[in-house]
């Protein structure tokens, strides 16, 4: 049971750090501030509750893990809000301000 | 252990590249940005010291409320800049000079630790017990160290009075003018109606386990300014006149309790600031609590500035 547990964490936390990967290359390599949000929300939500999801049987008790599940929902709300500020104020004065 | 190694070398690589980053930005607004970044790298790397309480307050302080003070501090610059927006020659080199003086002067101190370092560690350790905490930090800050941690909130109280006397006299007692950009938007509204019942959660828990584990006022107290903050910026509650009575009774509240706690010790222990034999615990949360309000309020007043229009009637 351990071990299934283990492989779970290894391999969702991986694919987690390859959508940070990704986001990362996305915001450097995109053209404009809109596709540079677009790669960057990916990595909040898919990313980072991965990471989440494979901690959560690594996490010390009940918890521990509902704290880890609150996290990524605290990142979910702000990645959304922040992205919403500033797609306005891009779509408001333009993409320089 | 190498992949540890690994990541604390690219950690620290990290460290220095945003703080030159942040020193070499010919614009102000991108540098606190840089500053904000790397105050929150620095924390990772109080975690992998393993000092969490240290992490806590750089990411709290270091990071959010500095970060949020400088681009006030950007922002009013923005307004103050008219016909001369750059300082001549000779105020730049003396800048330059005493900043470099500073860095030299810290950068001594770092490099050249005493022979035996002054360390409180194993005397804490043994009798942590007595108090009742379970947070050694907690119990240098408040049974050790009491009258440091003590002055550290007076210190706060001072600044903001510093603060609060830049306003010119007419403006006296009026309404801090929060120079955070943030136009109208029902998406900010969103996150100001519903974060703050969460952060203010966060806030009394961090407060409560300080006392057991990492922790304590100054984190608390931040998260709480942040919350006051954000509303205000969203603008769903105006910014109080500092001439009102409970903001000013607030701001004391905390180390006015702590003071009283350390004179009662006086008498009930025999020293200033000591602690009553079985009720150590209970009169530091006591004190904590207090605390965690008069800086959460101190440190959002501070980051809302100096007054600027009078109350109107």
């Amino acid at each position: 049971m351990k071990l299934a547990f283990d492989i779970l964490t290894i391999f969702s936390v991986s694919a987690g750090a390859l959508f940070f990967l990704a986001g990362t290359v996305g915001l450097i390599r995109f053209p404009d501030p809109l596709t540079r949000l677009h790669a960057l929300t990916k990595v909040d939500n898919l990313g980072l509750g991965l990471v989440v999801l494979g901690l959560l049987p690594q996490a010390t008790g009940l918890f521990g893990a509902l704290k880890l599940v609150a996290i990524w929902l605290l990142v979910q709300l702000s990645g959304a809000i922040v992205t919403q500020l500033i797609a306005g104020t891009v779509r408001q004065h333009g993409p320089h301000g | 252990m190498t992949i540890l190694s690994a990541f604390d070398i690219g950690l620290v690589v990290l460290i220095l590249a945003v703080g030159a980053a942040t020193i070499a930005k010919r614009d102000a607004f991108a540098a606190v940005i840089g500053y904000v970044v790397y105050g929150l790298l620095l924390a990772i790397a109080w975690v992998r010291l393993s000092a969490v309480d240290v992490a806590l307050t750089e990411a709290a302080i270091g990071g959010g409320m500095t970060g949020m003070l400088l681009l006030g501090a950007v922002a009013r610059l923005r307004l103050a800049k008219g016909s001369d927006a750059r300082p001549s020659f000779p105020v730049r080199f003396a800048a330059a000079a005493l900043s470099a003086l500073v860095a030299a002067g810290l950068a001594i101190a770092v490099l050249s630790p005493p022979e035996a370092i002054p360390t409180l560690a194993p005397m804490v350790m043994e009798n942590l017990a007595q108090s009742g905490l379970g947070n050694p930090v907690a119990g240098v800050l408040f049974v050790y160290r009491a009258l440091d941690t003590l002055l550290e909130k007076v210190v706060l109280i001072l600044a903001l009075v510093g603060v609060w006397s830049l306003a010119p006299d007419s403006v006296w007692g009026g309404i801090p003018g929060l120079r955070v950009y943030a136009p109208p938007s029902s998406t900010l509204t969103f996150l100001a109606q519903l974060l703050p019942p969460v952060g203010i959660v966060v806030a009394i828990y961090m407060c409560w386990i300080g006392a057991k584990e990492p922790g304590g006022a100054f984190q608390g107290g931040t998260v709480l300014a942040a919350m006051w903050l954000l509303v205000m910026i969203a603008g769903l509650k105006s910014v109080p006149s500092i001439s009102q009575r409970w903001l000013r009774l607030l701001v004391v509240v905390g180390p006015v309790i702590f003071l009283a706690i350390g004179i009662s010790g006086m008498v009930l222990a025999n020293a200033f600031l000591a602690y009553p034999p079985g009720y150590a615990k209970p009169l530091i949360v006591a004190v904590e609590f207090a605390l965690t309000l008069s800086i959460g309020v101190a440190l959002g007043l501070l980051a809302a500035g100096p007054p600027e229009r009078v109350q109107p009637q």
